[in-house]
């Protein structure tokens, strides 16, 4: 079975990014970039599943601008096979990644597709629902843990009362969580054998989707802040002051 | 024409998050009627016909509905869109995962967890973990959204009940299916709609220790309890505790934080709560820059003590 990981590259998760004082987004230039954590978590566990057998095949795509292939070969040195990058500029929303993603799943026909369940960057937590729409495949999003059993696969999905499992008749679309799996760091050989893996370049028309944006971005701005409040010395003061001042006791 | 608010229910009861989706959609039109999907789920639709502003009640009822999976739920909305101007749920984890599918069906950008209708083509959502507001505006006819709904008020029961029709439709595709659940069996009262919330972080060690000094407090308060993202890595809570960008997010009155650093993650799914306290040892935690109430002190002496004032006042 082939798996198909598309990884995002985002803002690093450990910058604090700044809103543009023109309120026209947030500040990219010379930022560091890095692969969206939720898709490094696809990434490993895609090379899990070619690891234990039952994957044969793993393929990394990114839509985005050409530095979108230094994504690509993060994922390469973790273990993936080949890359496919289609270039766009920065910003396409996830209906038109999903379209795009569609056309990819329609030539390469893989049995499984993995994704994050959503990017750090805009937070839409979409792409994968889309995909498995567009495609008339089932989903297993939030994932906790994925079994392939047979044709079909086994997700068990983080919900809001617990964990959830459901059976998926494959192929299928997977969105990760949290606590997966832990992705793995690329090791220096690694890293320069992904070098000499292939990637090939694509553009959206190939694949005859229109990326123009649905939504406009009116304005980007700072979230409001919170003014930080006293310091108490003890715990009696601390309820005397929650049910006196505040009046939540 | 009117705008379609997916209920969130467990098949008994309807859940508050609806009640506070139903603000925004309010905001959206006038015309709000309401889908009930499930199995055995009449009560749901009849506690939703209640609602204020809510003018009909959709009720759909079968067993592919049963566990709300994804499949066959989006083409049952999607073969009542054509009806409707907007398709609006709670960003729970059932509207998380359904709302996008039915968006990709109707050729639609989704707009993710808005926190505010601007108008009802315009809207504002927290990107970079709550790091910027968003303003955007859908061109798309009909619209698909989910809603953050800490930041919306529950919305009450109004006059006369709405009426409650059948939703015709059960087009499973069948491609997926329910094998089974573990749920968290609480007393407590649910994360997001708890009043009081108290939650813990990696300073707490051990699941034990969650047990031994947070527990006896959340019982004092008749507080939910939660976890920060690296106190639910470590395995000390379990992850529907996960209070968050990538968790819950909650806006309770009164929000107890212990132990917990205040990554940024983690004050995104918080720091619209009302009233915030923060029990660290570390002075320098980013918590205390957004805690109305910081105590510098170690929790292992402060809860019990937390617990014995808590008693003094008769809880």
């Amino acid at each position: 079975m082939k798996v198909l990981v598309p990884v995002k590259r985002v803002v690093d998760k450990d910058i604090k990014i700044r809103v543009k004082a023109d309120s026209s987004g947030v500040e990219l230039a010379n930022v560091k970039m890095s692969m969206n954590p939720f898709d490094e978590i696809a990434v490993e566990e895609a090379i899990r599943l070619k690891e234990a057998g039952k994957a044969t095949e793993i393929v990394a795509v990114s839509i985005g601008p050409q530095q979108a292939s230094e994504t690509i070969r993060t994922a390469l040195a973790m273990g993936a096979d080949r890359g496919i990058l289609v270039k766009t500029e920065p910003g396409v929303e996830p209906l038109a990644v999903a379209k795009i993603l569609k056309g990819i799943v329609d030539a390469e026909q893989p049995g499984l597709v993995i994704l994050g369940k959503q990017a750090i960057d805009d937070d839409s937590n979409q792409t994968g629902q889309m995909l498995a729409a567009l495609l008339g495949w089932p989903q297993g999003t939030f994932a906790s843990k994925v079994v392939v059993e047979g044709s079909d696969i086994l997700v068990t999905r983080e919900v809001d009362g617990g964990l959830q499992t459901v059976r998926l008749k494959g192929p299928a679309v997977v969105t990760t969580d949290l606590r997966l799996n832990e992705p793995r760091y690329a090791s220096l050989p690694n890293i320069m054998k992904a070098k000499k893996k292939p990637i090939d370049e694509k553009a959206p028309d190939a694949y005859g989707v229109d990326v123009k944006p649905r939504l406009e971005i009116v304005k980007t701005s700072e979230p409001p802040t919170r003014k930080s409040g006293v310091k108490v010395g003890s715990v009696a003061e601390l309820v005397a002051k929650l049910k006196n001042e505040a009046g939540v006791l | 024409m009117a705008i379609l608010l997916l209920a969130e229910h467990d098949n008994k009861a309807l859940k508050d998050s609806t009640h506070k989706a139903l603000t925004a959609a309010k905001a959206l039109g006038s015309d709000v009627h309401v889908l009930v999907a499930g199995s055995g789920c009449r009560p749901v639709a009849e506690a939703a016909a209640k609602l204020d502003g809510v003018t009909k009640v959709l009720l759909a009822e079968g067993g592919p509905f049963e566990h709300m999976l994804a499949e066959p739920l989006a083409a049952l909305i999607v073969s009542l869109a054509a009806s409707y101007d907007a398709i609006v749920a709670p960003a729970t984890s059932v509207g998380k995962n359904c709302l996008p599918r039915v968006a990709a069906l109707l050729d639609v950008m989704q707009v993710s967890e808005i926190v505010k209708v601007v108008s009802p083509d315009t809207f504002e959502r927290l990107i970079y973990a709550g790091n910027a507001v968003q303003t955007v505006r859908s061109r798309d006819a009909k619209k698909v959204i989910t809603v953050r709904t800490a930041a919306f008020q529950a919305t009450p029961e109004g006059g006369s009940p709405a009426p409650i029709e059948a939703a015709a439709g059960n087009n499973d595709p069948g491609i997926s299916s329910f094998v089974g659940e573990e749920l968290s069996q609480s007393d407590r009262p649910e994360l997001t709609s708890a009043k009081v919330i108290i939650s813990g972080g990696r300073a707490m060690q051990s699941r034990e220790n969650f047990t031994k000094y947070i527990e006896p407090v959340a019982d004092k308060l008749g507080a939910a309890v939660g976890a920060s993202r690296a106190a639910v890595d470590a395995g000390y809570a379990p992850n529907d505790w996960q209070v968050g960008q990538t968790g819950k997010v909650v806006a309770p009155q009164l929000y107890i934080a212990v132990g917990i650093s205040g990554a940024i993650q983690h004050l995104a799914g918080m720091k619209d709560s009302k009233v915030i306290v923060a029990i660290n040892k570390d002075e320098e935690a980013p918590i205390f820059q957004v805690a109305d109430y910081g105590l510098v002190a170690d929790l292992y002496q402060a809860l019990p003590e937390l617990e014995q004032e808590l008693g003094k006042l008769g809880r």
